[in-house]
């Protein structure tokens, strides 16, 4: 699986892309393939303060529910309204499917996020290919 | 599930399998201090026709052949005969929950239509497979609320049934929201300049009652107009469920919860009874309990379901909306097939009856006492205000026989002796007659006050 370049990973299956101080998150390909067909997004509402580490929503699969990490602390300024209707969008293209995009607090937090190719190996050890 | 019973031998062989000797051995954990050392003290074995006269005799303790003009949240409605000869079916009787949709199939339809007619008369989107009761479906309700606004504030109106505002105290007590209460104007109603003013953007959502606890009928629309302006969610509570048939139906409410003990429940002394708890398609993923939903097999044949259970504590125990894990689902099918043998017409017949009975024993017994709240529309149940007693009242009725109105000075101390009737189909124009005439006697030398 191919894991883009620009984007960082967490160790909970996010994504971030980031362009100056706004941050853009999703689930990563591994994730969608994890939980099967989506049925629904729990996001939160625009001026949501978010937590590194800390859950802000949730994705629900037709087998298990999972929340979702946030990569880093800041402000939500945009959700994915697509997501609304169209969950499945997630599982067709994880790597496009945003689902929150946050103003960061604290862009140092990003340097402890992994890189792609970090992503790829850890992902590997987890299902130990 | 079945019964497995076991003999003697069997027991024999299960304690040997584990090296005990016999069953107090299993008890070897309990210290000798805390043992029992005799037998318990039970009566001994009856037959079945001991059993019999048994029971003869504790039914002979009812009272029979007594008039009832008691209502406040519970109601005497006829009970057609095919509810009980088809909930009493085994395949309903003793069925477990439908968890495995593969073989209840007609557990879920039951049940799915149960929602769907309740939404069809609430006017919500819609509506779970039922509550224990009308006062937990309410407290449930304003959990709901304060989940869904992320607000702590709740404001419940005084003429909310007393029990129902103490079981939602019992609920709130631990989850930290706040909950006033507001009183009620001189026309019975919930006082909407206090409300107005009460109503601040802390505040999670606003609870009343319609037909309220003195049976007048609460002006939705506009509660709801000052609920909504400060982003307050608006509930309903019906506690008499009849009262559907001809009163509008709280459209304007997020959330409705009611108690449905009237569509074909008896009163059975306090219940079981059945809550309901239905709301705007919106909150869907908020609301507790169990849903059915409508969906398609494998081979594209329309089937049910359980149905977003991820709501629920057994798939997410942190995040559950409630740690309700059960519904009533045989005493919900006694209102399903209730409000199928009546149908829209006959709900509405039923309820005009209702109204028709009540004016009568308004007009007659009001005229022996003084009617409160006189003015407001009201369905089935009315205020009576006498110079008497209503202890000394109730006595005298009891000696004809008649089980008058409740004394509501429990509850509204600034009411004095006013008691609360209520008239229903079953309610004849003799027994009104009777009681009325019961009023009239009223021992001259009433208490002075």
């Amino acid at each position: 699986m191919a894991y883009p370049e620009k984007y960082k990973y967490t160790r909970e299956h996010e994504w971030i892309e980031v362009a100056g101080s706004v941050g853009t998150v999703g689930i990563t390909d591994y994730a969608q393939n994890s939980l099967g067909d989506i049925v629904f997004v729990d996001a939160p509402k625009v001026g949501t303060k978010v937590e590194k580490g800390s859950a802000f929503g949730s994705v629900e699969s037709v087998k298990a529910v999972s929340d979702l990490y946030s990569p880093v602390t800041g402000t939500v300024t945009g959700v994915n309204e697509e997501l609304a209707t169209s969950p499945e969008k997630i599982n067709t293209d994880a790597h496009s499917s945003w689902i929150i995009k946050v103003e960061l607090s604290d862009p140092s937090e990003l340097d402890a996020l992994l890189s792609a190719e970090e992503y790829e190996k850890f992902t590997a050890e987890e299902t130990g290919k | 599930m079945r019964y497995l019973p076991k003999s003697d031998a069997e027991r024999a062989a299960m304690l040997r399998e584990i090296g005990a000797s016999s069953i107090d051995d299993l008890f070897t954990a309990i210290p000798e201090e805390y043992r029992l050392t005799r037998d318990l003290k039970v009566p001994r074995q009856m037959g079945e026709s001991e059993i019999i006269d048994y029971f003869k005799a504790a039914a002979a303790k009812n009272a029979n052949g007594y008039t009832s003009f008691l209502g406040a949240g519970m109601y005497r409605h006829y009970r057609p005969v095919v509810i009980d000869s088809l909930v009493q079916r085994g395949e309903f009787l003793t069925s477990y929950t439908p968890y495995q949709a593969e073989i209840t199939q007609g557990t879920l339809q039951a049940i799915f239509e149960f929602q769907t007619m309740i939404c069809e008369l609430t006017g919500m989107d819609i509506a779970n497979a039922s509550m224990y009761d009308g006062s937990t479906g309410a407290a449930e309700a304003v959990m709901m609320a304060v989940r869904i606004t992320g607000r702590d504030g709740v404001l419940v109106a005084r003429t909310v049934h007393p029990e129902y505002r103490e079981v939602m105290h019992t609920y709130a007590q631990h989850q930290g929201h706040d909950a006033r209460e507001v009183g009620y104007g001189q026309d019975g109603r919930i006082d909407l300049a206090a409300l107005e003013k009460a109503v601040t953007d802390e505040i999670a959502c606003v609870l009343v009652q319609s037909p309220n606890f003195f049976g007048v009928i609460e002006d939705i629309p506009e509660i709801a107009e000052i609920a909504h302006k400060k982003g307050a969610l608006l509930i309903v509570s019906v506690a008499e469920a009849v009262s559907l048939g001809i009163v509008q139906p709280p459209v304007e409410a997020d959330i409705v919860s009611m108690e449905a003990q009237s569509f074909g429940v008896a009163l059975s002394y306090g219940g079981p009874y059945c809550g309901v708890l239905a709301a705007k398609e919106k909150y869907l993923r908020q609301m507790p309990g169990r849903l059915v939903g409508e969906t398609k097999d494998t081979e594209g044949r329309r089937g049910f379901v359980l149905t977003l259970s991820t709501r629920e504590q057994h798939i997410r125990r942190e995040k559950a909306t409630s740690n309700i894990c059960t519904n009533q689902a045989l005493v919900a099918l006694m209102t399903t097939i209730f409000l199928t043998v009546y149908g829209k017409q006959g709900m509405r017949d039923l309820a005009v009856q209702n109204l028709a009975k009540a004016k009568y024993a308004a007009d007659t017994l009001g005229a022996q006492g003084k009617l409160l709240f006189a003015g407001t529309p009201r369905f089935h149940e009315f205020v009576l205000q006498t110079d008497e007693d209503p202890e000394q009242l109730s006595a005298r009725l009891l000696e004809s026989k008649i089980i008058g109105g409740l004394a509501l000075r429990k509850w509204y101390p600034e009411l004095g002796n006013a008691t609360l009737w209520c008239a229903t189909e079953l309610t004849t124009r003799k027994q009104i007659d009777a009681a009325a005439s019961v009023l009239a006697d009223a021992p001259v030398a009433a208490e002075a006050r």
